[in-house]
C-alpha cells in the first residue's frame, strides 16, 4: 500500500531535498520506519527510544494520531501522513 | 547586550538569526540567546531603561533586535499595574496587584510579542507577516501591519467570537477563517510557513515573537521598585508568556537589577482545554492534547508547545496549574469587574478565578505580594457576560424611576469563583 509521507522544510536536509515520500506500511508506525530505510538521517532527528521525540507531531488526514491509536494507528492505500514541528503557535 | 544567535532549548545547538524555530537536529524549539550582560553595570542598565519610552522599547537591551527599534509601531506596553485591594479583601489576602494588559493598543498583551516579531521581520527584509491565531493575535498582526505598512494574513478558526474577527478586519487585512480549532489553525500554518516567504510571527518568528512577554515582567519589576513580587498567577494557553513573565525576572535576577528569586509561578486554565493542568495534576512531564471546549477561546489551545516548560517551571517555582470551569470563569470577570473596574476577557476570567481558588484552598499566604496577569479587553467576549445581570426599563417620569429603580431590591453579592 502506497502511503505518502509530507517532510516538513526542516527535515529537507535529510530526505534531499524532496518534500514528500512514497512507502508501504500497514501502521504510521510501518510508515515510519519504511521512511527511515529510505532516508536513514531522519530516524535519529524524529525518532526516540521506540517512539518519536517530544517535540514532533504526526497526522494522519490532519488529525493529530495521539487522538487515534499513536504509532499503531491503521493506514490504508491513499492516506497523506503528514510530520511538523510541534513548537509553533500560542 | 545584543541578540548572538538561535540556540536549542534541548540539545543546545546554536543556529544565526534567522527566521527559525525548530533545530534540525532534534526538532526542538529555537531560543534567543544574548551576549554576555556580565560586563555591564545595573546601574547603567537601569538608567538605560529609565531614559527609555513608556513602550516596551525602554528594554530593549534584552529585547532581540539589532539595530532600533523601527518608529512606526504601535506604542506596545507600559500598561498600568494596579493595586486591587478590593479584590484584595473579598479574597482574604494581603495584597494584590492587577496587570492589565488589555490597556494595549489592540487591547491584548499580544501587542508586545508582534511589536517584537514584526520589528524583527523588517530587520531582516520581510514585507508579509502572518499568524495562526485564537483572535488577539489576529487583531494585533492586523493592526501593527498597518501601522508599519506591510501586508498581513491572519489565521484564525472560524467559530471566533466576531468582536474579534470585526475588530481586526478594520485594518485590512486577509483574514482566513479556517473551519476547525485552533490546533487545525497551527497545523495549517505551520505547512504554509514552509512553503511561503513570510514571517509567520508565532511559527518561523516565534524566538523573537516569545522574546516581547519578558517585557511584562520588566514592567512590573520596575513598577514595583525594581521588585520582585512573590507570586505570579497568569494564564497558559500554548505556555510561552508564561515561562518568559519567569524568564524576564530570572535575567534581571542575573544581571543584579533584581534581588531575590523567580516568583511562585501559578498557571491557569479553562477545565474546557487544560492538557496543561492536567498532566501537572498527574505528575506527567509531557502534555497529552485535547480538543478544546471552552468559553475561554483565547486560551484554547489542545496541543501546548511549551506545554513541558510550563511544567517545569511551575513545580521548580513551587507553584501549581489549576483548571477552572466555565461558570467559574464567568464569576471571575464579574468579580474582578465589580473589585477593580476592570473588565476582561474570558482569559482574565479564568486567571481571576484560579488566584480566587488559590486563596480559598489557603494556597496563597496572607502575607504574600501577589500579581494576576490579566491579558485582555472584555469588550471582545461580550457573550460571557450576557444575561448575567438586568436593566431596569422604565417610562421617562420621575413616578416610573421612584416606582421602579429605587424600590428594587438591592442586588445581590455574587459568590467569588
Amino acid at each position: 500500500m502506497a502511503i505518502v509521507v509530507k517532510i516538513p522544510t526542516q527535515l529537507r536536509a535529510a530526505t534531499g531535498g524532496a518534500s514528500s515520500a512514497s512507502v508501504e506500511g500497514g501502521t504510521v508506525g510501518e510508515v515510519l520506519d519504511a521512511l527511515y530505510e529510505q532516508f536513514g538521517e531522519l530516524r535519529e532527528r524524529i525518532a526516540d527510544d521506540g517512539g518519536l521525540r517530544r517535540f514532533v507531531n504526526v497526522y494522519i488526514g490532519g488529525e493529530d494520531i495521539r487522538f487515534l491509536e499513536g504509532l499503531e494507528t491503521p493506514v490504508e492505500d491513499g492516506d497523506e501522513v503528514t510530520i511538523l514541528p510541534a513548537v509553533a503557535g500560542g | 547586550m545584543p541578540p548572538e544567535s538561535l540556540t536549542c532549548k534541548e540539545c543546545h545547538t546554536v543556529y544565526p538569526l534567522d527566521a527559525s524555530y525548530v533545530c534540525e537536529r532534534c526538532f526542538g524549539p529555537l531560543e534567543v540567546t544574548y551576549a554576555s550582560r556580565a560586563d555591564v553595570e545595573a546601574a547603567e542598565l537601569r538608567r538605560r531603561i529609565q531614559a527609555g519610552p513608556h513602550s516596551i522599547w525602554r528594554y530593549r537591551d534584552f529585547l532581540p533586535l539589532t539595530s532600533p527599534p523601527p518608529r512606526d509601531t504601535l506604542p506596545a506596553g507600559w500598561t498600568p499595574l494596579l493595586r486591587a485591594d478590593r479584590l484584595a479583601e473579598r479574597l482574604g489576602l494581603r495584597e494584590v496587584w492587577i496587570k492589565n494588559d488589555a490597556a494595549n493598543p489592540t487591547h491584548s498583551f499580544k501587542d508586545r510579542v508582534v511589536a517584537v516579531a514584526l520589528a524583527r521581520a523588517k530587520e531582516l527584509g520581510y514585507h508579509t507577516i502572518a499568524c495562526a491565531s485564537t483572535g488577539n493575535l489576529a487583531n494585533a498582526v492586523a493592526a501593527h501591519a498597518a501601522a508599519a505598512g506591510l501586508d498581513s494574513y491572519v489565521f484564525i478558526p472560524s467559530d471566533l467570537e466576531e468582536q474579534k474577527i470585526l475588530a481586526t478586519g478594520v485594518y485590512g487585512t486577509t483574514i482566513v477563517a479556517v473551519r476547525g480549532n485552533y490546533d487545525d489553525v497551527n497545523r495549517l500554518c505551520t505547512e504554509v510557513s514552509g512553503e511561503r516567504e513570510w514571517a509567520f510571527v508565532n511559527i518561523n518568528f516565534r524566538p523573537y515573537y516569545a522574546e516581547g512577554s519578558k517585557t511584562i515582567a520588566y514592567e512590573i519589576a520596575e513598577q514595583l521598585g525594581w521588585q520582585v513580587p512573590d507570586r505570579i498567577v497568569g494564564p497558559i494557553a500554548s505556555g510561552s508568556q508564561f515561562t518568559k513573565i519567569a524568564r524576564g525576572f530570572e535575567e534581571w535576577i542575573e544581571v543584579g537589577l533584581l534581588a531575590g528569586a523567580v516568583p511562585t509561578m501559578n498557571g491557569a486554565q479553562a477545565e474546557g482545554c487544560s492538557p496543561v493542568a492536567t498532566a501537572f495534576a498527574a505528575g506527567q512531564d509531557v502534555c497529552r492534547p485535547v480538543k478544546p471546549d471552552t468559553i475561554a477561546k483565547s486560551l484554547a489551545i489542545g496541543n501546548p508547545a511549551d506545554g513541558p516548560y510550563a511544567l517545569d517551571l511551575a513545580r521548580r517555582t513551587g507553584g501549581g496549574i489549576d483548571a477552572v470551569t466555565d461558570e467559574e470563569i464567568k464569576a471571575g470577570i464579574r468579580l474582578l469587574a465589580e473589585t477593580t473596574g476592570i473588565f476582561t476577557e474570558t482569559a482574565g476570567g479564568v486567571t481571576t478565578a484560579v488566584l480566587a481558588k488559590l486563596a480559598e484552598r489557603g494556597d496563597i499566604d496572607p502575607g504574600e505580594r501577589v500579581v494576576a496577569i490579566i491579558t485582555g479587553e472584555g469588550l471582545k467576549t461580550l457573550d460571557a457576560v450576557r444575561g448575567t445581570f438586568e436593566t431596569v426599563e422604565i417610562e421617562p417620569s420621575y413616578d416610573a424611576f421612584e416606582a421602579s429603580v429605587e424600590a428594587r431590591p438591592a442586588p445581590a453579592q455574587p459568590v467569588a469563583a
